[in-house]
């Protein structure tokens, strides 16, 4: 076998064994079983009686979204802060950064506080070293934390008994920080500074090269920011071109660790839901159709870079290493391919290759990937997500065999329905609007400047751009001129959009669910990891977003593909 | 909304102590004490002068070295970046064919079928430290001729700057191309 096809096949392998264990013990956290990490919990005890929170008062679903909200909310005025008072920052600045425009600061600070990483800026001119940490590295903690939160209360919502109480958000938040994230981070940190990633307060250095060129090397504290980027699906890169950087990503080892990060805990989310519920056959089942999916697209990624830039080919070089455009020679055309559809299926949005130099079908693969945004899907959310298509599904289901649907013991009614229905289609609803918007103005000003190819892969770079934003991706095309006012504002609010209302659509039913009386399982009942319903979850997702993308699809890299 | 807003501003608080402050520090103490380079990424140094990360690509244009990869930002490691272009993009196209006519000319006797793609197309960080394996091999020709040495000892420090699939059976073949001309200037001055 190739020596890059069995790099990318054992990633996926080690992955998928690190995520089951992972699973278990997550769901112990979410359900405050003991665990290892029990000595944290002075520490956490101390900041929730400093915050004058009572941990173990039970809310619920409106409670839990308000305090979710709020949260956020500091969040942003935190950030938008730090942003813009950059010039004065007394310390942790040794390259004197400024501040930030204020549209660029209002769309980074919504992109951190949404997950999304979206970077309309570049990492080593545009952000102090105070800001790398105390904005976006505490950002990608609680971000994520945030997304796992929500998750932990969707699944209390399933398994209660005519209830409303969905347990404690500040809890859930801190756990989902202390007991999960920060010890997967701490662990990846270490190991990428012993990779040779800098974690160091030191300014840039100016070096002679053997040429005899003066060159400015930037660096800073990378190996933690680096780390929860990958654990916390974030993706916001410490510097400008992210992991092909080779500060942040070192060589083919440093590449699988990242790349295991990247995939690790949206994996293990999946299996969690199975423990959480003691069914781990039904987080098999989840896991096997979603991993159905991702295969296929890996597959077909691969196979198109692999085999090269048609263009080039025609030229009569030598193509045998593949698409090499935007890429590194220490990884390859096959595990940048593997990455590029890890970062769009979990919502992480970091990157190891340029995707907007990727061959057409390539790129489509990837956009489709967050036009889905549910294969494993974001840390939280991505679960969420997929939830609301197992809503559909259930009840596509119910009405093919004339019974009222039911899942997990519950009555799945038009309320829940109606709920799942509005959030599935705000997903396609904000990317069209938006990109169409973009298109209008764009092609009504050619002297704008904002496209950095031209025609159909054009239109992609602004299709990417609006999925990425929805999605709460954070990946571009990074071509497109997009540290403009327009792409600031417009983005930001697809983020905003984006990010809540997923979560709090599910969160109305899983509120819902929760004081539902429970109906015992009969012969009648749906078996949720059954072979068939699998096959109409898959159908459901996929007819979803083929209906919805198809034509956006067609005039962007379909067209791009075709006309050669 | 008081009930929200004050819980949250304290929790707000004291996670930007935890995760913006002790983790960082935690992370570049622990890295100070046994990472490479103490944390301040690992530099190359040539008759006892810094002439490099190990890390990090620099340019290589003049036809006495082995040549590195064409990069969007011009081996700025300030600002680093790929160039963005689609596949099909003509402008593009058409850079890539000067690249290969250039190519070609500074190295007679090499054909068209020989030239490596990582040779005509820039990299995503724009810092590529590294060529392929077929990228150094191609350029021997020209450096022997230029530097009046043997074929064989300029392929024998290739093949010593070469790092081979990490455990033999994972990934690509890589030069790393600053060790690579160093390991060259020793070689004859």
């Amino acid at each position: 076998m190739n020596t890059e096809i069995a790099g990318v096949v054992i990633i996926f392998i080690v992955t998928v064994l690190l995520a089951i264990p992972l699973g278990r013990y997550c769901s112990k956290v979410f359900k405050q079983e003991k665990t290892w990490l029990d000595f944290l919990q002075p520490m956490e005890q101390f900041i929730l009686r400093f915050s004058k929170i009572n941990g173990s008062q039970s809310m619920d679903w409106k409670e839990n979204m308000k305090a979710m909200l709020v949260l956020n909310f500091i969040f942003f005025l935190w950030a938008m802060l730090i942003l813009l008072s950059q010039s004065v920052h007394p310390f942790w600045n040794p390259d004197g950064i400024t501040s930030m425009e204020p549209t660029t600061a209002f769309n980074t600070a919504v992109s951190f506080m949404t997950n999304t990483n979206l970077q309309h800026y570049s990492g080593e001119t545009g952000a102090s070293y105070f800001t790398q940490l105390l904005v976006f590295c505490f950002l990608q903690f609680v971000s994520a934390g945030t997304g796992i939160a929500a998750m932990a209360i969707l699944f209390k919502g399933i398994v209660q008994k005519q209830s409303h109480n969905l347990g404690n958000f500040y809890k859930l938040f801190l756990l989902s920080c202390t007991r999960i994230l920060l010890p997967l981070s701490i662990m990846v940190a270490l190991m990428l500074a012993m990779k040779g990633v800098p974690a160091t307060f030191d300014g840039a250095e100016s070096i002679v090269t053997l040429q005899g060129d003066t060159v400015i090397v930037a660096r800073g504290p990378v190996a933690p920011m680096v780390s929860i980027k990958q654990i916390g699906t974030n993706g916001g890169g410490y510097f400008g071109p992210n992991s092909t950087h080779p500060f942040e990503n070192p060589d083919y080892i440093t590449n699988g660790i990242e790349n295991i990060a990247i995939l690790l805990l949206p994996i293990a989310l999946v299996f969690a839901f199975g423990f959480y519920i003691d069914k781990p056959k039904v987080g098999y089942a989840f896991f096997a159709a979603i991993t159905l999916i991702f295969l296929v697209f890996v597959s077909v990624s691969v196979y198109f870079e692999m085999n090269g830039n048609p263009q080039l080919t025609q030229l009569g070089i030598n193509n045998s290493l593949g698409n090499m455009e935007g890429k590194e020679v220490r990884f390859g055309s096959a595990a940048s391919s593997l990455w590029a559809v890890s970062t769009t299926s979990t919502s992480n949005g970091s990157v190891n290759s340029m995707h907007d130099s990727h061959t057409a079908l390539s790129g489509g693969i990837l956009l489709l990937d967050m036009m889905i945004n549910a294969i494993y899907g974001g840390v939280g959310v991505g679960f969420i997500n997929f939830f609301v298509f197992v809503v559909i599904a259930v009840f596509i289901s119910g009405l093919m065999v004339g019974r009222t649907p039911e899942l997990f013991g519950k009555k799945i009614e038009s309320k829940e329905v109606k709920i799942a229905a509005i959030v599935a289609l705000a997903h396609p609803f904000f990317i069209l609007v938006g990109t169409a918007i973009a298109a209008h103005v764009s092609s009504g000003n050619s002297e704008i400047g904002w496209l950095n190819n031209p025609t159909y892969h054009g239109f992609s770079e602004m299709l990417y751009e609006f999925t990425s934003s929805a999605a709460n991706n954070g990946s571009g095309f990074e071509g497109l001129g997009d540290a403009t006012p327009f792409w600031n504002i417009a983005c930001g609010i697809v983020m905003m959009l984006g990010r809540f209302i997923p979560i709090i659509g599910p969160l109305a039913i899983a509120g819902s669910l929760a004081s539902k009386k429970y109906i015992p399982e009969s012969a009648g009942t749906l078996k949720i990891e059954s072979f068939a319903f699998t096959a109409v979850l898959l159908s459901v997702i996929l007819i979803i977003a083929a209906l919805s993308f198809f034509p956006a699809l067609t005039i962007g890299p379909i067209a791009e593909y075709f006309n050669k | 909304m008081k009930t929200y807003f004050l819980p949250a501003i304290k929790i707000t608080f004291l996670t930007i102590i935890l995760f913006g402050v002790i983790y960082p520090l935690f992370i570049v103490g622990t890295a100070t004490l046994i990472a490479p380079g103490n944390g301040s990424g690992e530099t190359i140094e040539k008759d006892g002068k810094t002439v490099g990360f190990g890390l990090i690509g620099q340019s290589f244009t003049t036809a006495k070295y082995f040549n590195s990869r064409p990069s969007a930002v011009n081996y700025n490691a300030a600002a680093t970046g790929g160039s963005n272009k689609g596949p099909n993009n003509p402008e593009y196209l058409k850079q890539v064919e000067e690249r290969i006519s250039n190519f070609l000319s500074e190295n007679p006797g090499i054909t068209k079928e020989e030239i490596p793609i990582d040779l005509i197309t820039a990299s995503g960080s724009g810092i590529d430290p590294h060529i392929s394996l077929s990228a150094a091999l191609v350029q021997i020709p020209r450096i022997a001729a230029l530097r009046g040495l043997s074929v064989i000892e300029l392929k024998e420090i290739v093949l010593q700057n070469t790092n081979s699939p990490t455990v033999g059976i994972f990934g690509p073949s890589t030069v790393q191309l600053l060790k690579l001309n160093i390991a060259l200037d020793q070689l004859k001055k």
